[in-house]
């Protein structure tokens, strides 16, 4: 990835507005060198979808605290019908251990819950952005 | 001094008293800086390369105490509880003479599911009940303006005076005290009055609070509840301070949250620093809005995270307190002693509760909620072991409501008013927390006030580095948390109890039952008093919540006052600072 660093779209879809978990994370990709987008809370789908497309982002992650979660499936069929297919997509927060066999049918590709070092995140997040990048090759 | 240099009266020079007293007292100061010495010897032996304890406030903190760090001025640091300078409590019998009050907050489903939980919560021992609609409500909406799947999840499913009576259907609103979680511009406070007025019941017996009404919180920190511009906040809230104060004598119209800020990562000093600030705009508004400081500083109240950090949280409180009682003499020329009862509510702190091994929680709540009511605090909400992990489940509400039994029915915890008072440890922490807060207030006045601060990202930066900085001494193992960087149970499998989601036909019924009732509303009157709302908004000279109170008397949704205020106001985007 010499050409440059990967780039990350943070958001948080829904209603809720507690965003402690998105910030952190955002502020340790940018100190890890990623070249981060932090959209603030309550985004529109469509509005997150527009963004990811004229950024170009490699990995879209999506915090929840308070159930917005239950709105991935629509941010994913709204990304693919959109051709963005091969973004990554991430979920971090209060994430309930029941949501998790759905949501990754749903093909979110990680589900980082409370207590997650950032250093993992940040590791696992710039391999997504590899493979993101490999797959666009391949392609 | 000795007890006979004591006696003898005061002692004229060259007094053969005075030299054998203070031969004493000489003899005294050696004795103590010889026993100190050997016991630093002693302790560095046993404890290699001794590094620099700190607290979350980042405050160091010694191996040991002495009268060196407190030198016992009582009168002046400790005094009486309810006396200047009201360290030790702001009634004189605090615990020893009531409990605290017991409130849960708690919403979820329709507003009968919730009010069926109350109930059972007021059966188990709570005291007050709280009014908690979920997300959609505080991001100002009503129910058939967003995605189904949303409502009911965190909160109850609810925005008319209809669904505000289910809510508190067979609970004498006249004789329980009510928090409602209740943003700028208060239609849930507005709805109260109405259901009082439907149930024949005078407004100067309602008690409550409109918890969440400290706006600056929801700017800097929980921008979950953010719903105006700043400016429009700013406004909405001194009238509702002014109707409330006027008409409805024993509610707390605003409580000023340091909660939110500690939540989001701010440390105990910044936080309990960050509510002061905001406590002084507030009060300089009123002031400025021609009301006399001790008309309306007897009913501010304020809110608090409570976190594990036990010395460090009792410390806070009492620095608080004392500083509040300063802050309301000098700064605002207050005389009523009522002005200086700092009174606060305290919840115990979410964001430290971890997923993994979630029952360990329930020990993490206990601590916390020790260190609140050894604080002094007036009213205590318990967080749920499962907090971290989803909604609340019945079972841990439960256990979170019976932690507060057995913490007041078992433990002789309100035995002794302010039983740390006296500690060397204790008054020097609290000492040392006040100059902080002091401190970090100094620096928000230099900034031109809470507003200009908040307004420049100033208050939103402190929060996110310490936030950060926490982060990052957990993840390198400095801060240690069970569970997480340590004692990690390998394979661990977490055994989440089946999670309770909204019945959707409950759901579907109750978005049925908002189309009835907007359908069988009198339009005209619905459309008059919308008028009449964004008239007020636009002439300072009117009151603004006195035209919510009244739009909701014509049934008016909460929704729709939302967005009239904030088609006249201004839409509140908080800014965010990373």
């Amino acid at each position: 990835m010499s050409e440059r660093p990967p780039r990350v779209l943070v958001t948080k879809i829904g209603l809720d507005g507690h965003d402690r978990g998105s910030r952190i994370v955002c502020a340790a990709l940018r100190d890890a060198g990623m070249e981060v987008i932090y959209t603030g809370p309550w985004q529109e789908i469509p509005d997150v979808v527009k963004i990811a497309a004229e950024e170009d982002v490699d990995v879209i992650g999506v915090s929840s605290l308070a159930s917005d979660h239950l709105l991935m499936p629509k941010l994913m069929e709204a990304l693919r019908e959109a051709d963005l297919g091969h973004v990554a997509v991430v979920l971090g927060g209060t994430i309930p251990e029941s949501d998790e066999k759905w949501l990754r049918e749903a093909r979110v590709e990680r589900i980082f819950h409370p207590g997650t070092p950032l250093p993992e995140i940040v590791k696992s997040i710039g391999q997504l952005a590899l493979e993101v990048r490999a797959r666009d090759t391949l392609a | 001094m000795s007890e006979s240099a004591r006696h003898k009266g005061p002692a004229g020079s060259g007094a053969p008293q005075f030299a054998e007293a203070k031969e004493e007292f000489d003899e005294a100061k050696e004795e103590f800086a010889a026993a100190k010495e050997k016991w630093r010897r002693e302790f560095d032996k046993r404890v290699d390369g001794d590094a620099a304890v700190r607290n979350q406030s980042r405050i160091e903190v010694k191996p040991i105490y002495t009268p060196e760090d407190w030198n016992g001025g009582y009168m002046n640091d400790l005094g009486f509880p309810g006396q200047m300078p009201m360290t030790r409590g702001i009634y004189p019998s605090m615990h020893r003479g009531k409990a605290w009050t017991q409130r849960q907050l708690v919403g979820l489903g329709t507003p009968e599911d919730t009010n069926l939980r109350q109930k059972e919560l007021l059966r188990a021992g709570a005291t007050g009940v709280s009014i908690g609609p979920g997300n959609v409500h505080f991001r100002g909406y009503d129910i058939d303006e967003v995605e189904p799947e949303l409502l009911g999840t965190c909160g109850a499913a609810m925005c008319t005076v209809e669904d505000t009576d289910l809510y508190l259907k067979d609970i004498p609103i006249d004789q329980v005290s009510i928090g409602a979680n209740d943003p700028s511009p208060f239609t849930i406070a507005a709805q109260v009055l109405t259901v009082a007025k439907q149930r024949g019941i005078p407004w100067h017996k309602l008690t409550g609070t409109s918890n969440q009404s400290d706006y600056i919180s929801h700017f800097v920190a929980n921008h979950m509840f953010y719903r105006l511009s700043l400016k429009g906040a700013r406004r909405v809230l001194v009238d509702h301070i002014w109707f409330m104060n006027e008409n409805v004598p024993n509610w707390n119209p605003l409580s000023i949250v340091g909660m939110h800020m500690q939540q989001a990562g701010a440390t105990p000093a910044q936080a309990m620093a960050f509510a002061l600030s905001s406590a002084i705009l507030h009060a300089g508004d009123c002031m400025e809005r021609g009301m006399a400081p001790d008309t309306f500083l007897p009913r501010f109240t304020f809110f608090f995270d409570v976190s594990i950090s036990l010395f460090e949280e009792i410390a806070k409180f009492r620095a608080g307190r004392r500083l509040w009682a300063r802050i309301v003499t000098e700064r605002f020329g207050s005389e009523d002693p009522r002005s200086r009862r700092f009174k606060f509510h305290a919840q115990t702190s979410g964001s430290e509760l971890t997923r993994t091994q979630p029952l360990n929680n329930i020990t993490r709540v206990t601590v916390q909620a020790i260190a609140g009511i050894l604080g002094g605090l007036q009213s205590l909400h318990t967080d749920s072991y499962d907090e971290a992990l989803s909604v609340p489940t019945q079972e841990a509400a439960r256990i979170a409501v019976n932690t507060q039994n057995i913490l007041r029915e078992e433990a002789h915890l309100m035995d002794v008013i302010d039983p740390l008072g006296g500690s060397y440890y204790v008054e020097s922490m609290t000492k040392s927390m006040e100059e902080e807060i002091e401190a970090i207030i100094a620096q928000i006045d230099d900034a031109g006030g809470m507003f200009a601060a908040v307004e420049a990202g100033m208050v939103q930066a402190m929060i996110g580095e310490s936030a950060l900085a926490h982060q990052k001494r957990i993840d390198a193992g400095e801060d240690r948390v069970i569970g997480v960087n340590v004692y990690q149970l390998e394979d661990e499998v977490i055994d989440q109890k089946p999670l309770e989601r909204p019945d959707p036909q409950k759901i579907q019924a109750q978005l049925a039952r908002f189309a009835v009732y907007k359908e069988k509303r009198d339009r005209d009157a619905v459309s008059r008093a919308l008028d009449d709302l964004a008239a007020a908004a636009n002439d300072p000279s009117r009151n603004v919540f006195a035209e919510i109170v009244a739009a909701s008397e014509n049934a008016v949704t909460h929704g729709e006052i939302v967005a009239c205020l904030r088609r006249e106001l201004g839409f509140g985007k908080p800014l965010v600072v990373i």
